[in-house]
């Protein structure tokens, strides 16, 4: 086999994947497009196995048959409602790959190395090590093992860049001088990038986990991309460039939909219209003027909301992160469904930050078995909501607060949101009146159309499910 | 030279590439798009492979061990979840709801 057969291979088996990425461009590809992604990767370790045989052979098969098969229970246990937590933890794992080989490679032989090959070898070494770390706060915030809520420490931003320059200082170290104790700088080096990925993780929260989780998905995938260039792989190269891509694309469609910098996300500012509002308005940001009407408040509540929906022609359910906490989406699709069969046209709107990563609300109304094709996205409803009868809120708040378009100077102002204030009746199924993770009250709540049935959304939803009968 | 070129141009290539491809994938399947390339980014598996195509200490045999373990975790299950996840996409449209679970796959 001279090299050019070898760089078709190479070629084919990326193509091969790339055809796997592009039939997830429809729902009823996408299962297949998986499939071809995996047998392309088959291929990938097929080809490099046959081309540098290992030696290790029974340690070698041990463990990758041992992490297989857990990655294979885990997979088949999990929740839909931790597919978040669960995709964090991966990213992780990935991350923690990328660290330890770029590790041995440098602690190998750091002289053979190219410059360009040293260079990256340090390079994977700290983005993987930071991935790492990062994943797993992400992780365990999303799982609920640590507090959800973004910790900011003191001098944080200050914190931050500080560990960040450190390592960068000790990976031109590193770099510059061989001849020194090499296991003992690049082991200072990943203690290093773990710590600044624990102290960049730790400050997100809440509703901008989604960003987060993106942003990680892009860094594994650079990470594998540099851990590539060591070795001198093109395949590693071309598949971690593709995660790079992808993680890219949802991080910004994510930081769009908030109507946010990624910079302020990571740097914990909270909007870049803040700033300035606050200095016109010389005092607190965010006080909504809220109208004194008196809420909604019939004698029966349930009974109203049942009698609302079964007149409704057009109906707009907007589920939010709520939903999955409560479990409610088996509910919310029972009652979609039984307003369909009394002739109502249904329809699903969902948020693009809705949910704890792209497209999560997506996954848990398709698990309580929704009609795909009642899904829609923000910008397919916006414009039909006037024209709506009932918009049925569950779960969500931000994501709908009217204060986005209607007031300047919150966290929220100038974000997209679905204008469920626009639609006739407005039937909100939450777990209180608070505001949402922004901290921004919401008007809509004290709208005379809308109607607050609080408390837990699995019972509540299921409450007028039985009044419909 | 020419090697360094080559790389740069996979990266370019599949980073274009799948920049284009992936602006064109709906919301909908947006989890299971992350939960597929986070499988991919398990491609580390070969850098992690090719450190035992020679001999190796008993440190790099650790390290190298933890990093299979790790990769081959995250690729397999990457990819068992995501299949789990668009066959829940495909559920209705093959047949009319209301029938039983497995006639509808």
């Amino acid at each position: 086999m001279n090299d050019w057969q070898h760089l078709l291979i190479d070629i084919g088996i990326v193509l091969l994947l790339t055809f796997g990425i592009w039939q997830f461009r429809a729902r009823q590809g996408a299962r297949r497009g998986n499939l071809t992604g995996a047998l392309a990767l088959a291929a990938a370790i097929g080809v490099a196995l046959w081309r540098e045989p290992v030696q290790a052979v029974a340690l070698v098969v041990a463990v990758v048959v041992a992490g297989g098969l857990v990655g294979w229970a885990v997979a088949f246990r999990v929740d839909m409602v931790q597919i978040p937590a669960m995709v964090a933890f991966q990213h992780g794992c990935g991350g923690v790959a990328a660290a330890l080989v770029s590790y041995v490679e440098l602690a190998r032989s750091p002289e053979a190395l190219p410059m360009i090959g040293r260079v990256s070898g340090l390079l994977g070494l700290l983005i993987g090590a930071a991935t790492f770390s990062a994943s797993m706060v992400a992780a365990a915030k999303l799982a609920g093992r640590l507090k959800g809520t973004p910790l900011v420490l003191r001098y944080h931003n200050a914190v931050l860049g500080g560990l960040a320059l450190l390592s960068l200082g000790a990976a031109a170290a590193v770099g510059a001088a061989a001849g020194l104790p090499v296991h003992l700088f690049l082991v200072s080096l990943g203690v290093l990038a773990v710590a600044v990925g624990v102290v960049f993780a730790v400050r997100i929260g809440g509703a901008d986990m989604p960003v987060l989780i993106s942003f990680l998905n892009a860094t594994a995938g650079f990470a594998a991309a540099l851990v590539g260039v060591v070795i001198e792989n093109r395949l590693l190269i071309a598949c971690g460039a593709t995660v790079a891509a992808s993680g890219s694309i949802l991080t910004m469609v994510m930081c769009r939909a908030m109507n946010r910098r990624l910079l302020n996300v990571f740097t914990g500012l909270k909007a870049s219209t803040e700033a300035p509002e606050r200095e016109a308005g010389g005092g607190e940001p965010a006080a909504v003027p809220a109208p004194e009407v008196a809420r909604l408040a019939p004698e029966d509540p349930y009974g109203y909301a049942a009698d609302v929906m079964k007149e409704a022609r057009r109906v707009v359910i907007i589920p939010g992160y709520g939903m999955a906490l409560a479990h409610a989406q088996f509910e919310v699709v029972g009652l979609a469904d039984r307003l369909t069969r009394a002739g109502a046209d249904v329809r699903f709107a969902v948020h693009p930050v809705a949910g704890r990563m792209p497209g999560h609300m997506h996954v848990l109304l398709a698990e309580a078995d929704v009609d795909p094709d009642t899904l829609y996205e923000m910008s397919q409803v916006n414009d039909q909501l006037q024209e709506t009868d009932v918009a049925v809120v569950v779960g969500a708040c931000d994501v709908v607060n009217p204060a986005a378009v209607t007031t300047t100077g919150t966290p929220i102002s100038g974000m997209p949101i679905l204008l469920a204030h626009e639609a006739r009746r407005v039937i909100v199924f939450n777990l209180d009146d608070r505001p949402g993770y922004s901290g921004v009250e919401n008007p809509l709540y004290d709208d005379p159309k809308t109607l607050l049935l609080l408390g837990d959304a699995k019972e509540t939803v299921a409450e007028v499910r039985r009044r419909l009968g | 030279m020419t090697d360094l070129l080559l790389m740069l141009g996979f990266f370019a290539f599949s980073f274009g590439v799948g920049y284009l491809i992936i602006s064109r994938i709906p919301q909908m399947l947006h989890t299971p798009l992350m939960s597929m390339t986070n499988a991919i980014s398990a491609v580390t598996l070969l850098g992690a492979l090719l450190l035992f195509a020679t001999p190796t200490t008993a440190l790099e045999k650790a390290l190298g061990g933890i990093a299979l373990a790790g990769a081959a975790f995250n690729m397999v299950g990457g990819f068992a979840i995501t299949d789990r996840m668009v066959r829940l996409f495909r559920r209705r449209g093959a047949a009319p709801p209301g029938e039983p679970e497995e006639s509808r796959r």
